[in-house]
């Protein structure tokens, strides 16, 4: 069985700081780290091999920059056994659209075969959720999203639970097939120093748009349907009344029923 | 063959149907819909798909719509991805709308993206703001990203339709006008167009205090400030009489006083509830990415320097076990007056 898993480098979610006279992220300096909702995708891949043993291959594709060859070697060091990062400066301003396509693009290419894509509901700073439908799209092959728990993988199928409002769908797909996954699913290791030593001696292939022989029409920004026209850093202070409890406990709760009231709850 | 953007016109919203019915996010979705429609000087229109869902339309167009295409089929029964997309891809080639726009539910954000792909366009994510653009007669789509710490104005300028999936609860229900007529036309589709690769087995329902979070209008929400899973109970309470749902973060998911279909934050859900309550939660940047844009926030926490203050419109600076007790028979008092 072949598992790929799409992973994805992410700024450290505590370590966002913004430009506010410009209203955008700064990037520099800004300690980065693998999509923490991808490593639950990772988490399945390795926890689906170790349950049906040696035959499977697991290989992370991410794409970036050059430094997010960390994260597909974190990816290595939890169990993954080959990595692949795509980087090219053609790849730059790409929306979801062209990620997927990229990304589909490499799998066709490199991935002779495939039975499952994993990958994170999202990742933590474009937050769409929309690359991993997408490149099942391009592949054309059937897509499970929000997905808690994989009851059963092989022969050709999949047994999955989806999270989804008000409860659990139980569904039946077809492989091969791409499975979004939530935090319910499991709990992601922490690697283990074996599992260090293998990442750091992994070669990792770095593809550009001539190595997965791309459309070049439909990679980066120029590939891309949307544009990003305005980035704003919304001043999302409130700074409403505090009453102290402490102080006067019965004066703090009327002036939160009244607020409830003049708010129209109660 | 090239794609003539002039071609394209109407604002069209995807219904949605759960669990036999046309849930409510799909009036949301006219809301904006109506909007967009209004300032373009087209009609607006909703897709519902489904089974036995054809008498039930009429209130899509009294919240709105001007037309609703309607498929119904007991094939349809459940959502599958391929057949939806399917469906949806040939109406939008057949209509040619120009504005297509789905809920940012489980069910929107897994059809869109591949509509997205079928349809060669572009398309937004969980956005909360819409508004045309008349000089270029363009789509501003308004997202927050990275844990709401920035807002992005994204257009789709070059191809059509212009699609997004909008945040459930962005905006209210326009009122019922049942003098509002409209046009029902039923679609047929048959064979390629119902095969799935998937199949649906079984669903097991979640019982719950109310609303799943993402639907709800009121969400208590809870953290470690809670201290030990048998006081959930206190928020319970206080979540019942309000009429809302229950929230939690992300560390008391982990420590498993809660099931994570409750979770808020960027693991969790992303909720806009009218009113949050947060009680016993600090307020790390992750939990508040995933409830900065409820309409009003209250915050209960015995630390009144606590992040989650500067979110909340209302706070209380006190313990939660004295708080909530009293706010509850207050409630109680005042409901009875």
């Amino acid at each position: 069985m072949k598992i790929v898993v799409l992973v994805k480098e992410v700024p450290a979610t505590e370590n966002v700081k913004i430009d506010e006279e410009k209203g955008i992220m700064i990037r520099e300096g800004v300690e980065s780290e693998l999509n923490p909702l991808d490593l639950y995708a990772v988490e399945e891949a390795v926890r689906i091999k170790e349950k049906l043993g040696e035959e499977v291959e697991i290989s992370a594709i991410s794409m970036g920059p050059r430094k997010a060859i960390a994260t597909v070697k974190n990816a290595i060091a939890i169990g993954c056994d080959k990595g692949y990062l795509l980087s090219d400066k053609k790849f730059a301003g790409s929306d979801t659209w062209s990620t997927a396509y990229t990304l589909s693009t490499t799998i066709k290419k490199m991935i002779d075969q495939f039975d499952l894509i994993l990958c994170g509901e999202r990742a933590t700073d474009g937050e769409t959720g929309q690359v991993g439908p997408c490149t099942a799209a391009f592949l054309r092959i059937p897509v499970l999203t929000y997905v808690s728990k994989i009851e059963k993988i092989g022969d050709g199928k999949i047994i999955a639970h989806r999270a989804i409002e008000g409860g659990y769908e139980v569904v039946e797909a077809l492989t091969p097939v791409l499975v979004s996954v939530v935090k319910e699913i499991n709990n992601p290791r922490i690697p283990t120093l074996k599992g260090k030593i293998k990442a750091k001696n992994a070669d990792i292939p770095i593809l550009k748009a001539e190595d997965i022989d791309a459309d070049e029409d439909k990679l980066g920004l120029n590939g891309s349907p949307t544009r990003v026209v305005k980035i704003s850093h919304p001043r999302i202070a409130r700074k409403g009344e505090i009453l102290s409890a402490a102080k006067d406990l019965d004066g703090a709760v009327n002036g939160l029923a009244d607020f409830l009231r003049k708010r129209q709850v109660i | 063959m090239e794609k003539r953007l002039e071609d394209y016109k109407g604002v069209w919203t995807l219904g949605e149907v759960r669990e036999g019915e046309i849930h409510p996010v799909s009036y949301e979705l006219l809301a904006w819909g109506r909007g967009l429609a209004d300032k373009l000087g087209v009609e607006l229109s909703s897709i519902i798909i489904g089974h036995n869902v054809k008498d039930k339309v009429k209130e899509l167009i009294c919240r709105g719509a001007d037309k609703v295409y309607v498929i119904d089929n007991p094939g349809l029964k459940d959502f599958r991805a391929d057949p939806y997309s399917e469906i949806l891809t040939s109406l939008v080639e057949e209509y040619k709308p120009e504005v297509f726009i789905a809920s940012a539910t489980t069910l929107g954000r897994t059809v869109m993206p591949i509509c997205m792909i079928k349809l060669e366009t572009g398309l937004t994510a969980d956005c909360t703001g819409l508004d045309i653009d008349l000089n270029e007669r363009l789509l501003i789509q308004t997202r927050p990203a990275i844990g709401g710490n920035v807002m992005a104005t994204i257009k789709t300028p070059f191809s059509r339709p212009q699609m997004s999936t909008v945040r459930p609860k962005s905006k209210r229900p326009l009122p019922r006008d049942d003098s509002k007529t409209g046009e029902v036309i039923v679609k047929e589709f048959s064979g390629e167009y119902l095969k799935s690769r998937v199949k649906t087995m079984d669903f097991l329902k979640e019982e719950t205090i109310g609303a799943p979070i993402q639907d709800a209008d009121i969400v208590v929400s809870f953290g470690k400030g809670l201290k030990d899973a048998k006081n959930v109970g206190l928020i319970n309470e206080l979540a019942e009489l309000l009429g809302g749902s229950v929230g939690a973060s992300r560390k008391v998911v982990d420590l498993g006083w809660i099931p994570y279909s409750h979770q808020v934050g960027l693991s969790g859900k992303t909720v806009s509830p009218k009113l949050y309550i947060a009680c016993g939660i600090s307020g790390a940047v992750q939990h508040m990415a995933g409830m900065s844009s409820a309409e009003t926030v209250i915050a209960i926490n015995s630390d009144p320097e606590a992040d989650i203050f500067s979110l909340a419109d209302f706070g209380v600076a006190g313990d939660l076990f004295e708080v909530i007790p009293l706010l509850i028979k207050r409630l109680k008092e005042r409901a009875m007056e």
